[in-house]
């Protein structure tokens, strides 16, 4: 008799070799891939290399470094930091090392690659690599010395968690993108919602976004605190692999007598243009409720909101309009080749001519790293996954989150503003 | 490094869903192959809690909320704690990243929604971690942590992961295994 699974534990119960899993059980599993970037790729380094006696990574092709937190270099700690990343990578013979001005933030840089893949158990040194698994894997967030293990092993212990499942109804209307959805989502759930949780996310709702929307929703499932957030396979993953995926895949479904701990349905029409209200990410308002909020800063990047849909959509907003005086507009593409693009579509051209401060792909002002840290008392308005305290600078800092739309038509009008005061409608084809 | 039986100190009492930002600020994040620089800035972010770090006496407990530690998988946050002089975490219920990286560097945490309920700021505590009890000396109070899976127990007795990774490779060029594979 065959046990009834989730994707997620089916996944895990690959990974470990066994047969089937239940929420609760500890295993040993296989890793398919590992990520860590130029803040946790130092430390699990040094641990691995110094403290665990290991000297060389178990598969080199399995591994993706991206410089991309605190680089270009913010200064000269960073730097040293930048250094140790490349060195270790070097020395490992990582095959998928992304220099700066090469690759970008990581969660857009291993889709955009294909390197990580559905079915697979996927683990990043950052707590939003639970983007990947809108590419229906396992993916989630770790430690750095939980990534030495994996360096040394190929192999890390997991708690099998507790599935929870959030079905969507119908279409979203115009102007309500996965964003707004999402962060609806979390402010019915709250930050410790789903904690620990897996996050499957399904319904008609989905089968209507783009993949790069998909990531968006995936993406803040750390902001439930869920372990992980997945999604279907189907024709739109299918695609977006064609001609990207690095290795063979076996996509996973959850089966139809699965077991949920708990069911979430959404009507996903009735979900409002929204916004995320300091100091919380699920302090949820609807954009009415926070209209007319003066702004000192806007801020379009992330590992969030910053792929070419989401500078489509901000460029058709900007498009032959200025951004308003009293009001900084900073746009950070979230990867090397998102900003090529944007250049072969003109909608660099398009910000500049706007008054925006255009940077190149990094974290930046997201972690209130570099370019667009945030001072006391000032208010911002940003495309990207978390408002808590200090999280783009000052502790005093005011922080909304929203979709890009939202935030370019907010630096146009200079005060938080629904994108049908400056632009009449969304053109279809990038909606 | 080996967990101590008994730890005794006094409580720092925070609040819910205290972030990783909060701990530790991400601009410190230059610091973090360096646990003493980085304790010096530990919970810094707290609102009203910036000088905190230097108020610490070694030993000390720190006593969160519900969801301690969401946001970043930095491991720098436990890291911090630990470097401020922190003996133990105890808190309502712990963010995932946070807590696993409590158990893989050996760092004891415990859950107890009990105690993180009723300890106040400055009471003194006797904490036994084999068997799970807080004691608090001030109030009379006695509070029960809840049983990690063995797995993690066993983590945290030997140390973290670092040994348990130690363990493992020996074990495999023992058996001739291709180290890695």
């Amino acid at each position: 008799m065959t046990v009834a699974m989730t994707m997620t534990e089916k996944i895990l119960a690959r990974g470990a070799g066994r047969e089937s899993v239940r929420p609760g059980d500890l295993v040993l599993a296989n890793v398919d891939f590992a990520m860590g970037h130029d803040l946790t790729i130092p430390p699990a380094g040094k641990i691995m290399r110094e403290q665990m006696g290991a000297e060389k990574i178990w598969d080199p092709d399995r591994v993706a470094v991206t410089q991309d937190h605190f680089q270009p270099a913010k200064d000269a700690a960073s730097a040293t930091l930048g250094r140790l990343t490349r060195e270790f990578s070097h020395d490992m013979g990582i095959k998928w090392y992304f220099e700066v001005g090469q690759g970008g933030i990581c969660h857009t840089v291993l889709p955009e690659n294909g390197l990580v893949l559905p079915g697979e158990l996927v683990v990043g040194a950052d707590s939003h690599s639970c983007t990947y698994g809108a590419l229906n894997n396992f993916a989630t967030g770790i430690g750095s010395t939980d990534l030495a293990c994996v360096f040394a092993l190929g192999e890390l212990w997991f708690r099998v968690p507790e599935t929870l499942k959030f079905v969507y109804h119908n279409r979203l209307r115009e102007w309500v993108e996965a964003k707004d959805l999402i962060l609806y989502v979390i402010g019915q759930i709250g930050v410790d919602g789903a904690r620990s949780k897996a996050m499957e996310h399904t319904g008609e709702a989905l089968r209507h976004i783009d993949m790069e929307a998909r990531l968006t929703m995936t993406n803040m499932a750390i902001e439930a605190g869920a372990k992980n957030g997945i999604m279907e396979f189907d024709d739109v993953t299918k695609q977006y692999l064609d001609g990207r995926a690095k290795r063979p895949y076996q996509p996973v479904s959850s089966d139809p007598d699965a077991e949920y701990e708990k069911v979430f349905e959404f009507d996903a029409e009735k979900v409002e243009l929204g916004v995320a209200k300091p100091m919380s990410p699920d302090n949820y308002a609807p954009l009415s409720e926070v209209a007319g909020t003066k702004l000192d800063q806007v801020f379009i990047g992330s590992c969030t909101n910053s792929r070419i849909t989401d500078l489509r959509r901000a460029a058709a907003v900007l498009a032959n309009r200025k951004v308003a005086s009293g009001v900084r507009l900073i746009i950070t593409p979230s990867s090397h080749q998102v900003a090529i693009q944007a250049e072969k579509e003109g909608l660099i051209g398009i910000f500049l001519a706007a008054g925006a401060a255009w940077t190149t792909a990094t974290c930046g002002a997201c972690l209130g790293g570099h370019m667009g840290v945030l001072g006391e008392g000032e208010v911002c308005l940003s495309t990207t996954n978390r408002n808590f305290p200090g999280r783009m600078g000052h502790p005093k800092a005011q922080v909304y989150l929203s979709n890009p739309a939202v935030a370019a038509a907010s630096a146009v009008t200079g005060v938080i503003s629904h994108p049908s005061e400056v632009l009449e409608k969304m053109p279809a084809e990038i909606r | 490094m080996t967990l101590p039986k008994v730890v005794r100190g006094r409580a720092w009492k925070f609040g819910d869903n205290i972030d990783t930002d909060q701990i530790i600020p991400a601009k410190y994040a230059i610091y973090s192959l360096d646990e003493k620089e980085l304790g010096k800035h530990a919970m810094e972010g707290v609102p009203a809690r910036d000088t905190w770090a230097s108020q610490v006496t070694q030993g000390d407990i720190l006593v969160g909320g519900s969801n301690f530690g969401c946001g970043s998988s930095r491991e720098i946050a436990p890291v911090a704690i630990r470097g401020a002089g922190v003996s133990l975490v105890i808190a309502d219920s712990f963010a995932r990243i946070f807590f696993r990286n409590a158990i893989n560097m050996g760092y004891p945490i415990l859950q107890s929604p009990q105690a993180a309920e009723a300890i106040e700021e400055g009471d003194e505590l006797e904490v036994d971690l084999e068997q799970g009890v807080i004691r608090n000396m001030s109030k009379g109070d006695e509070y029960r942590a809840e049983a990690f899976p063995k797995f993690m127990n066993d983590l945290l007795r030997m140390g973290g992961l670092v040994p348990w990774v130690r363990k493992q490779l020996e074990e495999r060029r023992r058996r001739g295994a291709a180290v890695p594979r």
